[in-house]
């Protein structure tokens, strides 16, 4: 049954491709995720502006569609924008490759940096204003306050949604494999195609999707659990 | 209608021609997507139903079919359907080949068996949620197990599914871009045969883009009256 004709070493290492480009891209997320609230419950118009065009914009249009012009259009954005700082304005700045993974990365943590705003501004929301002014009471300063107080608090609201978008994000990863990139699916799919045993490498590349959502699982009820600590649970 | 004759000839991409294109891959698109949606709830209803019942020779099954297809991502399950049918022994010779040799039927049914399962799942929940009293009272009404399912607990479920399932409909909207992939002429099919036309990512990807953006917020508009009309009755007044 484990007979790959050859091509086991390289859909593992597909599958060691996709780990990081979710992981790096879950970075990313979480990232521009808290920008996003910042900027959602900001006072400031313009942040709440330009935070609520982002999540409106993202979540209205397929990550596919992202994912193309980001790849086939980055290149050439950044090339122009290149040739204008270094003919124009005299710098002499290297060029550099836009390559499949960068563009994955960008596109899918630009993605879910939409949903998690929502995710963390339900989240901050969620911790009690008082917490807020006590450690104002402190005589803390903002940065404290966020990482002492609000940030801690916020966690524990915000796990669940966290675990949620990234087991959307892990089968979102699939679709670099359009753009080019080498990852799992797209070695098995050119395995099944030069074979012509489809079944044989796309199930196993579903076993490992589902297993390392079954993984995810269980790290972020222990995380859910740490965040949690202190809390007592209503109900029975 | 004049300036826009002229205004449409005076560019070089966003020809008659090119839009005939996008239009094409427009009607693709809502083909694939309203086919999918419909067949996908007509198998959900009885896989939800079995889903919640107490008896696990029903619902685990179902639970496994869920779990796998929401666990695996939407494109290996295009592939497996859409390189697996060509293996069937002997399909060549008969007359299904006719139907499968395109990409559009094993696309068409990768989608319905993926959002079946998302919306079973969601059902299940709703079937779940009914207030206990309910039930009881329509056994007290001597009602049997189908007519209560028929009368009391799936009208108020529906209703009670409508939210989630209004996300449920924009998700496939867009996962049904990766039809494009196996050569479907879909919305974004026809984005990148445009894109590889004139070499132009920008005007060929955010005039797609702009689509799907308008698509988007017409199908959260319905649902929007939809909620209205049918849960109108748990708005906070």
């Amino acid at each position: 049954m484990f007979d790959f004709e050859g091509y086991g070493p390289s859909i593992f290492g597909g599958a060691i491709i996709t780990l990081e480009l979710a992981v790096f891209s879950l970075v990313l997320a979480v990232f521009l995720g808290l920008m996003g609230a910042w900027g959602k419950m900001s006072r400031n118009r313009l942040a709440k502006g330009v935070a609520t065009f982002y999540t409106t914009l993202i979540r209205g249009v397929p990550d596919l569609v992202w994912m193309m012009l980001l790849f086939f259009g980055g290149q050439i954005a950044l090339n122009s924008i290149l040739d204008y700082l270094n003919y124009d304005l005299g710098f002499n700045l290297p060029y550099p490759q836009f390559n499949e993974f960068t563009a994955g990365v960008l596109t899918i943590g630009f993605i879910f940096g939409a949903y998690m705003s929502e995710t963390f501004r339900g989240a901050f929301m969620a911790v009690e204003n008082g917490q807020i002014e006590a450690g104002k009471a402190y005589g803390m300063s903002g940065w404290k306050v966020f990482s002492r107080i609000m940030f801690p608090q916020m966690m524990r609201h915000a796990i669940p949604g966290i675990a949620n978008n990234w087991q959307v994000l892990l089968k979102t990863t699939a679709l670099v494999s359009v753009i080019g990139l080498a990852d799992m699916v797209r070695l098995a799919s050119e395995a099944a195609k030069s074979t012509g045993s489809p079944f044989k490498f796309l199930i196993p590349v579903a076993i490992v999707y589902l297993a390392i959502a079954a993984l995810s699982d269980i790290i972020f009820k222990l995380l859910n659990n740490k965040y949690s600590a202190g809390v007592v649970k209503g109900g029975s | 209608m004049d300036a826009l004759i002229a205004l449409l000839e005076s560019n070089d991409i966003f020809t008659p021609n090119t839009l005939m294109q996008y239009w094409g891959g427009l009607v693709t698109t809502v083909q694939l997507v309203f086919l999918s949606l419909i067949i996908g709830l007509v198998i959900a209803v009885p896989l939800a139903i079995m889903r919640a019942s107490d008896n696990p020779w029903l619902s685990r099954p179902v639970w496994v079919y869920t779990y796998v297809f929401r666990g695996t991502p939407l494109l290996v399950q295009l592939y497996m359907i859409y390189y697996g049918v060509t293996l069937i022994d002997g399909i060549q010779d008969t007359f299904w080949w006719e139907i499968f040799r395109g990409a559009f039927y094993p696309a068409l049914i990768a989608f319905v068996l993926n959002t079946a399962a998302y919306t079973t799942e969601i059902f299940r929940g709703a079937i779940e949620a009914t207030p206990r009293g309910e039930i009881e009272a329509a056994k007290a009404y001597g009602m049997s197990w189908a007519r209560r399912m028929r009368r009391i607990v799936l009208p108020s479920a529906f209703r009670r599914a409508i939210p989630a399932y209004s996300n449920e409909v924009i998700f496939m909207l867009h996962a049904s871009a990766i039809a494009s992939v196996v050569t479907i002429i879909d919305l974004l099919g026809a984005a990148r045969n445009i894109y590889a036309q004139y070499y132009a990512p920008f005007p060929a990807f955010i005039f797609v883009a702009c689509i799907y953006l308008i698509l988007t917020f017409g199908i959260l508009g319905v649902f929007k009256q939809l909620e209205k009309r049918l849960l109108g009755h748990l708005r906070p007044r």
